[in-house]
Order: C-alpha cells, then sequence, then structure tokens
C-alpha cells in the first residue's frame, strides 16, 4: 500500500468517530439498549407472573382435591355411622320389640288364665245353681202326684239293694 | 432443487453461446481498454499505445488512498469525483479542489496556490521546490517527510467514506431508535434485523468479556467500533462509486481505533490492573526492572494486534481480489475472466464474512482488554 499523509486520515478519523459516538450514544444506543431491556424486563416479569398464575392454579387445583377428598371421608363416615345407627337402632328395637311381646304374651297369659279360671268358676256356680234349679225342677215336677212320688220312692228302692 | 435446475442450465447454455460472441468481437477494444487504463495509471507517457501491465501499481492504486475519486474512464480520459484538498502550508490554510492537480500524481503537474507552487507525487503533495531536491526514495517515503510538504488535511476518498456512512448510520440508528418510541410491541423491520446484534454485542461479547457490573459502561463504545467497522467493510467491498473505498483496509484508520480502545482500556484501568504492571504479584521485587518493560509492552502489544489484524484481513481481501482481476489483464486474454471471476465471485463472499468476522473480532479483543482493565482480583 502506498503510504499517505497519515495526518489527514487520523485527524478525520478521530474527529468523526468521536462525534459519531458521542451522537450515537445519546440518540440511538441510549433508546435501543433502554427499550431492549424494558422489553426483556417486561417479558421477564410476564414469564414470571404466568409462572406464578400455574403453581397458584396448580395449589388451588390441590386444595380443591383435597377438599374434596375430605369431603368424600366425611360422607362416608357419615354413611357408615347412619348405617351402624340404623343397624343399631333395628337391632334394639327388635330386642325391645321381642322382650315386649314376650311380656305381652306372658302377660296375655296370665290375663287368659285369670279369665279361665274366672269363667271356669263363673260356670262352676253357674252349672252347680243351674243343677240345683233342674234338680227343684224335677223334684217339684216328679212330687206333684202321688203315684209318681211312690215310683219314684219304689224305683229308688229297687235300685237300692240290701244286702 | 428441481427449479432451480431448469434455469442453471438456460444459464450456462446462454453464457457458452456469448463466449464466442465476446471473444471475437472484444479483444481489440479490451486491449485498448487495457492500454487506456495502463495511461491513466501512468499519466506521464500517454503517447505510447500499449505498455506493460503493472498489477503492483494498479493494487495499490486501489487498496490505497486518493485525492479524487475515480469513477471510470471514458476514450482515454478519467472520469473522477473531485474532492477538496486542505492544506495547511507555510502561509496558512488552503482549500481547492483536487481538479487542479489534472490526475497528475508523478511530480510533473505543478500547481500554484496562492503564489505557493506544489506537485503531488504519490497522493503526497509537496512543496515543489523542496521536491526537487528529494531523492526518489525520499520521494516514496514522502508521506513522513514533514519538511518537504505542507500538512494534509484533505477530505480524502477513504475520508469521504467515512463520512457517508458514518451520516446514513447515524439516520439509520436514529430511525431504528425513534421506531421504539411508537412500537412498544416486538421489533420489526430494520429494528427487528438490528436488535439481534445490539444484543448479540451485548450478551456475547460485553457481557461474558467485562462482567455484569460494568459492561453497561461500555455498550456504546462496543456497539459503534462493531457497526462502524463492520459497516465500513462492508462498503469497502461495493466495487462502485460512492463506496470501493479501502477504509477499514488503511493502517492509519486501524491505528486510530486501536489507539481508542487503548485510551478508553487505559483509563479504565483500577488498582489490579496497575497493580499487575507495576507490581506483579508473585514476582520477586529485584525482577522489576525487568517485569515492568515486558507489561508495559504488553499493553502496548494489545492495540497493536488490533491495528495489524483488521488492517491486514481487510487489505488482504481487497488484494487478492484486485489479482484476481488483474489476471485477466495478466493472461491479456478475456478467456480467463470466466474462471477469474467465479473466483472474485468466491472472494467476494469470503469477504463479506470477512467483514462480520473483523468487526467482531475487534469488538470482542477491545472487549477482553477492557475486561482485563476493570477485573477484580479476590486473589493471594
Amino acid at each position: 500500500m502506498q503510504l499517505t499523509s497519515p495526518e489527514s486520515l487520523i485527524f478525520w478519523t478521530t474527529i468523526i468517530f468521536v462525534v459519531f459516538f458521542i451522537l450515537l450514544r445519546k440518540f440511538a444506543w441510549k433508546p435501543i439498549l433502554g427499550a431492549v431491556q424494558s422489553r426483556e424486563e417486561s417479558i421477564n416479569n410476564a414469564l414470571a407472573s404466568a409462572e406464578s398464575a400455574r403453581l397458584e392454579m396448580l395449589n388451588l387445583t390441590a386444595s380443591n382435591e383435597r377438599i374434596l377428598q375430605e369431603a368424600r371421608v366425611e360422607r362416608d363416615a357419615l354413611l357408615k355411622e347412619a348405617r351402624e345407627m340404623r343397624e343399631k337402632m333395628i337391632a334394639d328395637s327388635k330386642a325391645e320389640a321381642q322382650v315386649q311381646g314376650e311380656r305381652m304374651i306372658e302377660q296375655a297369659k296370665t290375663a287368659i288364665a285369670a279369665e279361665k279360671n274366672a269363667a271356669m268358676a263363673e260356670l262352676k256356680s253357674q252349672v252347680s245353681t243351674l243343677s240345683l234349679d233342674i234338680a227343684e225342677k224335677l223334684l217339684k215336677n216328679e212330687l206333684s202326684n202321688k203315684e209318681a212320688q211312690t215310683k219314684l220312692v219304689e224305683n229308688m228302692l229297687g235300685d237300692v239293694k240290701l244286702n | 432443487m428441481i427449479i432451480s435446475k431448469k434455469p442453471l442450465q438456460f444459464l450456462l447454455v446462454a453464457f457458452m453461446a456469448c463466449v464466442p460472441y465476446i471473444s471475437n468481437a472484444n479483444p481489440l477494444i479490451d486491449s485498448v481498454h487495457v492500454a487506456n487504463e495502463i495511461v491513466v495509471e501512468h499519466h506521464a507517457e500517454a503517447t505510447h499505445e500499449k505498455k506493460e501491465f503493472n498489477a503492483t501499481d494498479l493494487i495499490n492504486s486501489h487498496i490505497g488512498d486518493s485525492h479524487e475519486f475515480h469513477i471510470a474512464d471514458w476514450e482515454g480520459h478519467p472520469i473522477s469525483f473531485y474532492l477538496p484538498v486542505i492544506l495547511w502550508t507555510n502561509n496558512g490554510l488552503e482549500v481547492f479542489s483536487a481538479e487542479a492537480f489534472h490526475h497528475d500524481n508523478t511530480g510533473e503537474h505543478v500547481v500554484d496556490v496562492n503564489g505557493q507552487k506544489l506537485v503531488r507525487f504519490n497522493e503526497v503533495i509537496f512543496y515543489a521546490d523542496k521536491y526537487e531536491e528529494l531523492s526518489l526514495d525520499d520521494r516514496k517515503n514522502g508521506a513522513f517527510a514533514f519538511d518537504a510538504r505542507p500538512l494534509d488535511f484533505s477530505i480524502t476518498k477513504n475520508v469521504f467514506s467515512m463520512f457517508m456512512s458514518a451520516i446514513v448510520m447515524f439516520f439509520l440508528f436514529l430511525v431504528v431508535a425513534r421506531s421504539y418510541n411508537k412500537n412498544k410491541l416486538a421489533p420489526k423491520g430494520l429494528a427487528g434485523f438490528l436488535e439481534p446484534l445490539v444484543t448479540f454485542v451485548r450478551d456475547d461479547i460485553a457481557r461474558p468479556n467485562i462482567g455484569e457490573k460494568q459492561y453497561a459502561k461500555y455498550m456504546p463504545y462496543l456497539l459503534t467500533i462493531f457497526f462502524f467497522i463492520w459497516i465500513n467493510n462492508l462498503i469497502g467491498l461495493i466495487p462502485f462509486f460512492p463506496f470501493s473505498s479501502n477504509l477499514t483496509g488503511n493502517i492509519y484508520f486501524t491505528f486510530v481505533l486501536a489507539f481508542i480502545t487503548f485510551i478508553v482500556t487505559t483509563l479504565s484501568g483500577n488498582k489490579d490492573y496497575w497493580g499487575h504492571i507495576f507490581n506483579t504479584p508473585g514476582v520477586p521485587v529485584w525482577l522489576a526492572p525487568i517485569m515492568i518493560p515486558v507489561e508495559i509492552i504488553g499493553m502496548l502489544t494489545k492495540p497493536f494486534a488490533l491495528m495489524i489484524r483488521l488492517f491486514a484481513n481487510i487489505t488482504a481481501g481487497h488484494i487478492i481480489i484486485l489479482s484476481l482481476v488483474s489476471l485477466i489483464f495478466i493472461f491479456d486474454t478475456v478467456w480467463i475472466s470466466p474462471i477469474s471471476g467465479a473466483f472474485v465471485l468466491f472472494m467476494s463472499v469470503l469477504e463479506m464474512l470477512v467483514a462480520a468476522l473483523q468487526a467482531y473480532v475487534f469488538t470482542l479483543l477491545s472487549a477482553l482488554f477492557i475486561g482485563q482493565a476493570v477485573a477484580e482480583h479476590d486473589h493471594h
């Protein structure tokens, strides 16, 4: 390369470069770098908030699941309790009914027995009264005439065998 | 694959069909054209019809700086975009158009500017009287013969290109920065293109090398050098006016950038950084007379390597492309042009990769050096 006057290019390069640098720094690099940085920050923020929203969502789902699980367990427990209670009640009432029934039967039996005895006693008295009445009527009837009376006495005497 | 097959064959056939036409029709014009170009390169012997083609001169003139922007040649006359020449002479500041030199670069054409006689040799402007006293070697190294020439602050091709790229880039980035006010959503358009690069510089260059705590302070500088070098690398690859300047392949330019990185590094150096230079931990005190110069050389070699790396990579790419183009004129046949063209295409694509890569490397190493200067060691 043919070396030309060095001062020309050195002088102008220095001036142009320094001025170019100062102008660009003020009017281009500051706004561009600022915009790039602020956008990067906004992107990062958006990503971070999306991530946190996702985590929150996940938490929410998990807690929903947990609540549901708890509810299910509670429901199962309740159902079980109810079933047990029902069975117990049934068993209890069965037993009570049995006892009651037995007692009632017993009472009925006693009552029946008492009634029967009473009826028997009544019947007996009735029968005896009736018998007496019949006997009375029969005797009255038999002893209304002489002949019959004699016959009776004869019959009776006939029955009674003298030994 | 299937879609692309047919047009490719068609193109190939069309190209083959055209080759004889081109080769039959053009040798004369071509040689005249070569002659013209050579005549322009060596203005002194304009009367010669044909001269030995000198690829070195051609390449040197293309990768070097210039007072005018050469656009094309028309019937043997160069069409140029003349740039202002700004000189600090013994009589003060002089500004005039480069047209005054009439494309002369051999020291033959004397220009009279307000009574001062000036000549130009290899793009360096001398006082005519002092120029006569210089030997050829001194003339060739005229760039540093400060007593024989006025100080030259001209808007050269590279300065012009740098102005243009800086203005265009500034407005592009301004538009992008403005777009963020209106569009709070995901970036689109130019911002969508620029933003990944900005975040790339931030996340892959600044953060890992400088550290989470301090990187933000150096982001504007790193972004500026990254885009400044990258865009100027790309501008240098576009082979026509108003691009094609070899700005990033100019060692003065890379020197300034490397020097700025050096200043930034030195100014941000903390206690540990200076401690390592002047009192390297773990080294006996009596070694200090050796260690301190070594460390200071180490401080300087880092930006020096930056300067040479960018300059050499970009210039090498330009030289290879220009050499491949020159092959056509060296072999003096148009038949070499498909091969040469294919190689030029390949190299141009490779250079586009190198353009981005060198911008990345320069920025990465700047970040690394700054990172070393601001690193907080918790040692010993």
